[in-house]
């Protein structure tokens, strides 16, 4: 297998590129930018053969991604932050009409004030409108999640779209060394024909978006549940199949890190993983045993299986890059919803982190965990904000 | 050439949820029978939304794919893109009313627009949004009652199809309800070009117009023979005026405007004194109009 060096954002295309996407819609933003210009470049080059459609916004560009995909095409469209919030309505769109769309989110703080660096609020805002959300580390998982998330979103048991999210700079604008599959590995894993039950046709010719009442209109969102609860099982199946074809698993819906013997654990999403596990190598050179869980997907939520890791822990941080003003964080919560309903269930403590790029390293994890740890003995604050300047007293 | 002589077959069944007297039904009826029921629509929110009824049940005969208010070039763009890589000739019509045209998918027109897209979008022009109670829009004309300008609106409207023309896409005309053959041969003259192609549709609505849903096609005459509307086209840049408004550039040859306006509710406190000004300012904008086309055809009909 080819080894090249690629950005986050370069292993997107690439992704794209070896997924035989066929039409692309897109509108510039930093730093999602690279993704489509190295895109339009392929597609220039002939060495992707698809439409590239240079949308005058957002909002268009996920509007075109769903009239390609219920026309029948494979698309693809990439953004960030602003917007990923001005294409929001058309997200749950794509969303509500359950078409195999995958798009690639370069997380990154909203404004006011402006920030380019990443926080994860971006997507988090849209957890609800119907997409599976797919959280990368590093730049190889990039490019294998980009593959995965077609295989996912075109399963007939799911038909669903899919957010893959990578930290914007961390990770978008990180070069690594990665194996490139080559493309006859990938047309085996993923065929180039696609289940077409929801195409448009015109010999066939159906309505599609029409107005449901009342009567109907549950139902369509129960089955918009019960394809999130299928997609949880095809994530695993999906991961198995692309072990077994280049060796590579990311471990499905969590991965773990040191957790056989946990008695506490750190909660994290996206690239700072590598922090979290360097923090948790310094910690149990002191003798804590801590471990890592990572959420790779936060749509279908892992409940069940964070649930069943976190049993056997007395105590777990989740570090979050989001706000939830007034909750005060989204991770945080939907963690604490997971753990809730289980009979063992170990003692919670968040942090608010990371945000607007705010550096955070190895050292604030592990302070993350000792915290945690003293909190649960001397019952301190359940929630604090990590690298504050000035405290409490900061405005 | 009749109406008699217009294909037989009906690609919009009846059956649907439209007020008696909808003009965007006939012009449904119509668009189907011009592209002989071989085409896909996308259409935005708006009345049309409505007419189809509600899951499982359609009356359409050609498929159709509802999109959101704003959106509706935009997804036609990526539908048309999708039949393209997929080898298949159809083509993709945009359906879309007077908000979802000249006010809120007027962005997403005019990427479309410029990007030179190969997709018919038209507009039908029921000079409000009339599916959501009759609230003015962009190309409501002013004097014009809705219920949001109680009192009459006192801008000018839009004029959207010369805004599509300054794209310069390769087809642009004006249509009305009540002259189906010229708005049937202007779907298929758009149909055989490539590109961005855009017909506004006049449509006379009774119910937010206020008049008997028996008088549609009069209200829509009336449009035209006062020169309240005008039919024309715009082929690559060059205007031309078409069927009944052929000539009409001549003040003595057009029917006096109040002939229009009185067959209409909503145009019923123009004739009180005090509202007398009004009148006036939609008499000028009528006449500005014309003159402006009788420049624009006397130096040979060239726009742009």
């Amino acid at each position: 297998m080819p080894r090249v060096v690629l950005s986050g954002n370069e292993a997107v295309a690439v992704g794209v590129k070896l997924s035989r996407v066929n039409v692309v819609a897109a509108y510039p933003i930093t730093p999602q930018t690279t993704i489509v210009e190295k895109i339009a470049d392929y597609v220039e080059q002939g060495e992707l053969k698809a439409r590239f459609i240079n949308v005058e916004s957002e909002h268009s560009a996920m509007a075109a991604c769903i009239g390609a995909a219920a026309g029948g095409a494979r698309c693809f469209t990439a953004t960030s932050s602003q917007g990923l919030l001005y294409m929001g309505e058309m997200v749950y769109w794509a969303g509500g009409a359950r078409l195999p769309i995958v798009m690639a989110v370069v997380n990154r703080a909203l404004a006011p004030p402006w920030s380019i660096w990443c926080d994860h609020n971006d997507a988090l805002s849209l957890r609800d409108a119907g997409w599976i959300q797919m959280w990368a580390e590093s730049v190889q998982e990039v490019l294998d999640m980009m593959v995965l998330a077609y295989k996912v979103a075109e399963n007939e048991r799911v038909l669903l779209p899919v957010m893959v999210n990578l930290d914007g700079f961390l990770l978008s604008h990180a070069y690594e060394p990665v194996e490139v599959p080559t493309q006859e590995t990938v047309d085996l894993f993923l065929p180039e024909k696609r289940p077409a039950p929801y195409w448009i046709d015109v010999v066939d010719p159906k309505s599609y978006g029409t107005i449901a009442s009342p009567d109907t209109y549950m139902e369509f969102r129960f089955k918009l549940q019960a394809a999130m609860d299928e997609a949880a099982r095809v994530i695993e199946e999906v991961d198995a199949e692309w072990s077994r074809m280049t060796g590579r698993s990311y471990g499905g819906l969590l991965e773990l890190y040191k957790c056989e013997d946990a008695e506490v654990g750190l909660v994290v999403v996206g690239s700072w993983a590598g922090d979290a596990k360097e923090a948790i190598d310094r910690l149990r050179e002191k003798g804590v045993r801590a471990g890592v869980i990572r959420l790779r997907v936060t749509r279908p939520f892992p409940s069940r299986s964070l649930a069943s890791v976190a049993e056997s822990m007395d105590a777990v941080a989740v570090v979050d890059r989001s706000l939830s003003p007034g909750l005060p964080s989204v991770l945080l919560s939907e963690v604490r919803n997971a753990l809730y309903d289980n009979g063992k269930k170990p003692y919670v403590k968040g942090f608010i982190a990371g945000l607007g790029g705010r550096d955070v390293t190895p050292l604030d994890f592990e302070a993350a965990v000792e915290s945690t740890l003293k909190a649960k003995e001397d019952g301190g604050s359940r929630v604090e904000w990590l690298g504050l300047k000035g405290g409490r007293d900061v405005c | 050439m009749s109406v008699k002589s217009l294909p037989k077959e009906e690609y919009w069944l009846p059956g649907h949820a439209a007020c008696s007297g909808c003009p965007a039904s006939l012009g449904l009826r119509m668009l189907g029978k011009a592209l002989g029921g071989r085409f896909a629509l996308v259409v935005p929110a708006g009345c049309t939304t409505v007419i189809q009824g509600t899951f499982p049940r359609t009356p359409s005969r050609v498929p159709i794919l509802n999109i959101a208010f704003a959106a509706s070039a935009a997804a036609a763009s990526g539908l048309k893109a999708a039949f393209e890589v997929r080898n298949l000739d159809v083509p993709v019509v945009v359906w879309a009313g007077d908000g979802g045209t000249v006010d809120i998918g007027l962005q997403a027109l005019s990427g479309a627009a410029e990007r030179g897209e190969d997709i018919l979008y038209i507009c039908y022009d029921n000079e409000a949004y009339q599916n959501t109670g009759i609230q003015r829009s962009g190309a409501t004309p002013i004097g014009a009652w809705t219920t949001t300008t109680p009192f009459g609106k006192r801008e000018r409207r839009k004029e959207a199809p010369l805004i599509v023309a300054a794209h310069r896409v390769p087809y642009v005309a004006t249509a009305s309800v009540a002259y189906p053959l010229d708005f049937v041969e202007k779907v298929k003259k758009a149909a055989s070009k490539r590109g961005f192609k855009y017909i506004h549709l006049h449509a006379p609505c009774p119910t937010g117009w206020r008049f008997p849903p028996s008088k549609t096609i009069e209200v829509g005459k009336a449009a035209v023979e006062t020169g309240m509307w005008v039919l024309y086209e715009v082929e690559n840049g060059l205007l031309k005026l078409t069927g009944r408004s052929t000539g009409l550039w001549d003040p003595a040859k057009r029917k006096p405007l109040e002939d229009y306006l009185k067959l209409q509710g909503r145009f019923a406190h123009l004739f009180k004194p005090e509202n007398r000004w009004m009148l006036e300012e939609l008499k000028k904008h009528v006449d500005e109009n014309w003159s402006r086309i009788r420049a624009t055809l006397e130096r040979g009909g060239r726009l742009f």
